[in-house]
């Protein structure tokens, strides 16, 4: 046996390793992404496939849009406003700017209803043609993200009303906030790739 | 029918049932009447509780682990039986006799065998291995979300179960086991084979993809003190590269499947001949997802091959930091090279040129790995003990698999080798040489450490025998065929000529049976001697890496005090250096709480996904919208957590000891 003291093999204290929640959340953030990127390429291979029917130009209403763009990019701020007022652990200035939010989201999801019920009504629904499936597709999957959320806020709501701001409550709503961040990145990039460069000649 | 019958039990008639067809009929009779002992026994030793408690809820990796294994191997039954079948049809089915199974069976057997043997049995071995042996390996007490490995294990099961159902109720896909369209599409598929194939793979890979996210979390946050990136073990190392290649590449996987189900239900146009529809898209799209997957399978697998030869040759791993860079590069390379898979589908030739040189690149990190096993063997004590022959097995025949790998990533050789036999030959000489053998001697590597005591020496080298020379008899021929131009698929044949090489290649399927029936035997012989195979020292091999430096079994908590490394090849270092086993000053270890949350939702997924197969839309949206419920409730549980008491740990720590002390 060498003489010198072994080296230290075990920690004596319990071992706590970082949360890895939000570096967890990130990683499904970027499959998500994947799953954007897929239905962006796919819009991009099929986005002149008009068989026939009507063109994005013909079809798109960009004043609309250009609303529903910016309730949903208010709405990131306003989230924004919400992780302020939780880090000076004010619940009810949270709670106010989280409703804000969802109310915000809601009606980015009302608009973007109404347009899809018009396109159908046109004779412009996702059966028209390839690029209207790809349209409808994109579009879509980005509402039901935003859905989804909005279900989430009010889950999140309700459980920050009801056990306060406790650091499980602060870790979901900072997921949260990434979720509805990145969805308005996403929103970004259809609102250039598919309706500003859509109605290019 | 009214409309509230046909929202509730949609198209599925008692047609849906195959009473005329006696193969699957007595197939059914003979499974519900093995699932009707199963339960009868279970009931009869009043294992209920137990089974629910102890492994159904459980949140533990390491039974996680094993669960996922056990799914492999029963599967592995299931696609192997597809096997046999198309082998013996092939080897019927010549001139005027048209065999025993009609081409609409033939086509769902040789479908349902690829999308098993890739999805169900093949992953679900990869994963169970991982989720076994990583945080164990790292130094960890769990995952870094235990509550969401035992729901991706649930969802991945009930994907397997959906595909088993496919046998008994309608049928399954007739399409290959990549379901290309137009063929996969509602013209030409319009019954429930092509939706059994979507959503159970749809179940399965959100299971996938969170075992994965939950994976990577687990290896990037909760290494022990001191075990930097590179001083992790190349197991961990191939994990984590495979972990990552699943997050990048499953959800690829998840957009083209909504694809085509949208095509097949809600009547868009991606995938259609007509209205501006492109199925290559289909082929790219599928590939971009195909290609990562085969690398996802096979990198665990060269992280067992260097455990074992590192252990079994008594020595450090020669080549260290490049094995982990070779690992690398083979990830990232594995995005680059998707269109190989068809090269004669219209690309053109700068096109092909592209992929086919960047598919050959492929073979040098590979062949890095093996220069470095075998540089690891030269000069090492060997022991040729049952891991080690499999991984020599596979050295063997990698080797040559990877060879004509390399020829059909020649595009002209390509031209003439697709769709053939040859290719055939070729895949499952890379899967059943690289990850098949890999996972055997996985599982006969780590079965002491799961169990606490080791498999059977002599039945595990009769099923490496049977199963090495099985596998050269029952694929060489079909190299043979291929380079004759027989195309893939086939279920009957004109030429008797051919008829030899079948008969070798279905004789190799039997010597293959045998050694899946010694792997049985072996388990039930190891467990019937398991006193004489007792593994008390925790370290049966001479192991070299954190995992043996516990109990065989692990107690629950892994480590009663959590590791500190310097070295790579901790444990090796930790005898070298003069560890002493610590015995007393335990503290209370906190952990997660079971929880059946995971196989409810999973549960209820399943169900709404055998609904939309069925057309069944109200039991549909009643399913779905009550898993979201149970997701929601879920949520309300804040109470995850419990701790073992100093007591408890005591307890456990004191077995060993005593264990220990009765071993010297």
């Amino acid at each position: 046996m060498a003489a010198e003291a072994a080296p230290r093999f075990y920690l004596t204290h319990e071992h706590h390793p970082q949360n890895g929640t939000l570096f967890g959340f990130w990683l499904y953030l970027m499959s998500d992404c994947l799953v954007f990127a897929c239905l962006f390429a796919v819009y991009a291979v099929l986005g002149r496939s008009y068989a026939g029917g009507p063109a994005g130009a013909e079809l798109f209403e960009l004043p609309l849009v250009a609303v529903n763009t910016s309730l949903l990019l208010l709405s990131s701020i306003t989230y924004g406003f919400a992780m302020l007022e939780m880090q000076r652990d004010r619940l009810r200035t949270t709670l106010f700017w989280l409703a804000v939010t969802g109310l915000l989201g809601a009606g980015f999801i009302g608009i973007e209803l109404h347009e899809f019920g018009n396109l159908i009504h046109e004779g412009a629904g996702p059966q028209r043609s390839a690029f209207l499936s790809s349209f409808f597709t994109l579009v879509g999957t980005h509402g039901l993200h935003v859905t989804f959320g909005i279900v989430w806020l009010v889950t999140l709501m309700v459980q920050s009303a009801k056990h306060g701001l406790i650091p499980e409550n602060r870790r979901r709503l900072m997921c949260l906030s990434m979720f509805w961040h990145f969805l308005d990145v996403v929103w970004v990039g259809v609102f250039t790739f598919v309706y500003l460069m859509g109605v290019l000649p | 029918m009214s409309e509230l019958t046909s929202n509730l039990t949609g198209r599925l008639t008692w047609d849906a049932i195959p009473f005329n067809e006696p193969i699957l009929l007595w197939t059914f009779v003979a499974v519900a009447l093995g699932g009707v002992a199963i339960l009868a026994a279970i009931t009869y030793f009043r294992a209920w509780g137990v089974l629910w408690r102890d492994w159904i809820t459980s949140i533990d990796h390491k039974k996680i682990g094993i669960m996922y294994i056990i799914l492999g191997l029963v599967m592995l039954l299931r696609g192997f039986s597809d096997a046999i079948m198309m082998r013996a049809q092939q080897v019927l089915s010549f001139g005027n006799s048209m065999g025993f199974l009609p081409p609409h069976h033939y086509d769902q057997i040789f479908t349902a065998h690829g999308v098993i043997m890739i999805f169900f049995v093949a992953m679900p071995l990869v994963t169970g291995l991982m989720n076994f042996v990583v945080p164990l390996q790292i130094g960890a007490r769990d995952v870094a979300f235990p509550f969401l490995n035992n729901f991706s294990f649930w969802m991945t099961a009930f994907g397997a179960g959906l595909v088993m159902m496919s046998l008994f109720v309608g049928e399954f896909a007739r399409t290959g086991w990549l379901a290309y369209p137009p063929l996969s599409g509602i013209l030409y598929s319009p019954d429930a084979g092509v939706d059994y194939y979507i959503w159970s793979l749809q179940i399965a890979g959100v299971g996938t993809l969170l075992s994965g996210i939950n994976l990577i979390a687990t290896i990037v946050k909760m290494r022990a003190p001191g075990m930097t990136l590179m001083k992790m073990p190349v197991f961990t190392w191939t994990a984590l590269c495979t972990n990552i290649l699943i997050v990048a590449a499953f959800p690829v996987l998840t957009a083209v499947l909504a694809l085509l189900s949208l095509d097949r239900y809600a009547g868009t146009d991606f995938f259609t001949n007509e209205l501006g529809g492109n199925a290559m898209m289909y082929v790219n799209l599928i590939w971009i997802w195909g290609h990562p997957e085969v690398y996802i399978l096979i990198l665990p697998a060269f992280g067992v091959f260097s455990e074992v030869v590192s252990t079994f040759s008594g020595k450090r791993l020669f080549g260290y930091a490049s094995m982990v860079y070779a690992t690398v590069v083979i990830t990232i390379l594995s995005y680059l090279v998707w269109l190989h898979h068809f090269f004669t589908m219209g690309s053109g030739a700068s096109v092909n040129a592209f992929f086919g040189i960047t598919t050959m690149i492929i073979s040098i990190p590979t062949g890095a790995k093996i220069f470095n096993w075998l540089f690891t063997m030269y000069r090492g004590r060997i022991r040729f003990e049952v891991p080690m022959l499999w991984t020599i097995g596979f050295m063997i025949t990698f080797v040559i698999g990877g060879m004509t790998g390399v020829m059909l990533a020649v595009p002209p050789a390509d031209f003439v080798l697709h769709n053939s036999l040859f290719l055939v030959a070729h895949f499952h000489n890379v899967i059943i040489g690289g990850v098949l053998f890999g996972m055997f001697a996985g599982i006969n590597y780590w079965f002491p450490k799961a169990f606490g005591y080791k498999l059977d020496p002599f039945w595990g080298k009769c099923s490496f025998w049977l199963w090495v020379s099985g596998f050269w008899f029952a694929f060489m021929p079909l190299y043979v065929l291929g380079l004759m131009g027989v195309t893939r698929r086939l279920s009957h044949f004109d030429d008797p000529a051919l008829r030899i090489w079948f008969e070798i290649a279905a004789f190799g399927a039997g010597l293959i049976f045998l050694g899946i029936m010694s792997l049985i035997i072996q388990l039930v012989v190891s467990y019937r001697k398991r006193a004489s195979l007792r593994d008390t020292t925790g370290d049966p091999w001479d192991g070299r890496t954190l995992e043996w430096s516990t109990s065989s079994p692990p107690p629950a908590y892994n480590f009663a005090f959590t590791p500190v490394v310097h070295d790579n090849d901790t444990w090796a270092d930790m005898k070298k250096n003069g560890y002493v086993r610590p015995e007393r000053g335990f503290i209370p270890i906190h952990m997660p709480k079971n929880t059946g949350a995971g196989f409810v939702i999973a549960a209820l997924s399943a169900l709404a996904g055998f609904a939309m197969i069925w057309h069944m839309w109200l039991v549909a949206c009643v399913s779905f919208a009550t898993m979201l419920t149970a997701v929601i409730v879920h949520t309300f549980n804040y109470k995850r957590d419990s701790h073992i008491p100093a007591e408890e740990v005591v307890r456990v720590e004191g077995i060993r000891t005593r264990m220990l002390a009765s071993h010297v």
